[in-house]
């Protein structure tokens, strides 16, 4: 699915202005505390959150996440979705709840990405 | 801030304020930056962000006067000291466990208290260290190995 898709299917709406319609979203990780979202070793997936600290879109820079889905009606601020807009990360916005934000999305094809814990022995 | 040297290793210092929430992960974010700018390979950059920003908001909310990343690059390594002078850890096995958090309310409901950053701090070095004391302070130290550029996936594990 596409972020356009995603953003219909969640009956939300796109609060980044260059709104990137085309990118695919096909992998996903649902968290809110922070420190989980920092253990994810996969790239370029969506986050999935309901935490809307200033911290979430840095975190999101730093792990090279493609789109932040922001659930349960929590929104960000917008300072938050500016600094998102210069990243070119967009924001989907939902009052779905992370349930069923993951569950519509995983019915409609969008897996689980592939997390492995990073102190795992390699090969 | 970047220093600039001639040629040899290059230092990035970044001051970082206790409690200061609406900055917190900036420096971070700017060094991932600073250090893709450098030539970093990506994937290294994104582990030293990672530690960065685990250290980076460990000074905004425990420590007392905020305190210092330092990075500095050279040819083969990304070396990341965190430093503050107080409160401290007590005791450091503790704070390096899994879970293990002390993170006050105000902090819980912006999303931090996993009990994970030194963790995920550890996780992202190939060699780490962490000296603290009451009353001193709290210093981390991790390197990082750089990846050549072409180099196809696995990355060094050497720690001790
Ligand atoms: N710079 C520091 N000064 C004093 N105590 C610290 C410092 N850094 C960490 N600690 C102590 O170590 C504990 C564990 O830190 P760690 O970063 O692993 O988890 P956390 O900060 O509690 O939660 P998370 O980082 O997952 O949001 C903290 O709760 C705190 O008690
Ligand atoms: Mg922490």
């Amino acid at each position: 699915m596409n972020l356009h898709e995603v953003s219909r299917l969640l009956e939300g709406s796109i609060l980044t202005e260059s709104r990137r319609e085309d990118i695919e979203i096909d992998r996903a990780y649902a968290v809110d505390l922070l420190s989980d979202v920092l253990a994810l070793t996969d790239e370029r997936t969506t986050l999935i959150t309901g935490n809307i600290s200033p911290q979430v879109v840095r975190v999101a820079d730093i792990l090279n996440v493609i789109a932040i889905i922001f659930v349960r009606g929590k929104r960000p601020s917008d300072s938050a979705i500016s600094y998102a807009e210069t990243l070119g990360i967009p924001i989907i916005w939902t009052k779905k709840t992370m349930f069923e934000t993951c569950g519509l999305m995983y019915a409609n094809g969008v897996r689980p990405c592939k997390n492995r814990p990073m102190a795992a022995p390699e090969g | 801030m970047q220093e600039p040297t001639h040629g040899g290793p290059r230092r990035l210092v970044h001051h970082v304020r206790a409690g200061d929430i609406e900055h917190g992960g900036l420096a971070s974010a700017q060094i991932k930056r600073q250090l893709s700018g450098l030539g970093v390979a990506p994937q290294d950059a994104r582990r030293a962000g990672i530690i960065a920003f685990e250290g980076e908001m460990n000074l905004v909310v425990y420590s007392t006067n905020g305190g210092t990343i330092t990075v500095t690059v050279s040819e083969k390594l990304v070396d990341i000291e965190v430093a503050d002078e107080g409160p401290g850890i007590e005791d450091i096995d503790l704070a390096l466990t899994p879970g293990f958090s002390t993170a006050p309310s105000w902090a819980r409901e912006l999303g931090f208290g996993a009990g994970m950053g030194l963790c995920n701090i550890q996780a992202n070095a190939d060699w780490f260290e962490i000296h603290s004391h009451i009353g001193s302070g709290t210093r981390i130290l991790c390197r990082i190995e750089r990846r050549r550029h072409d180099a196809s996936g696995h990355r060094p594990t050497t720690r001790t």
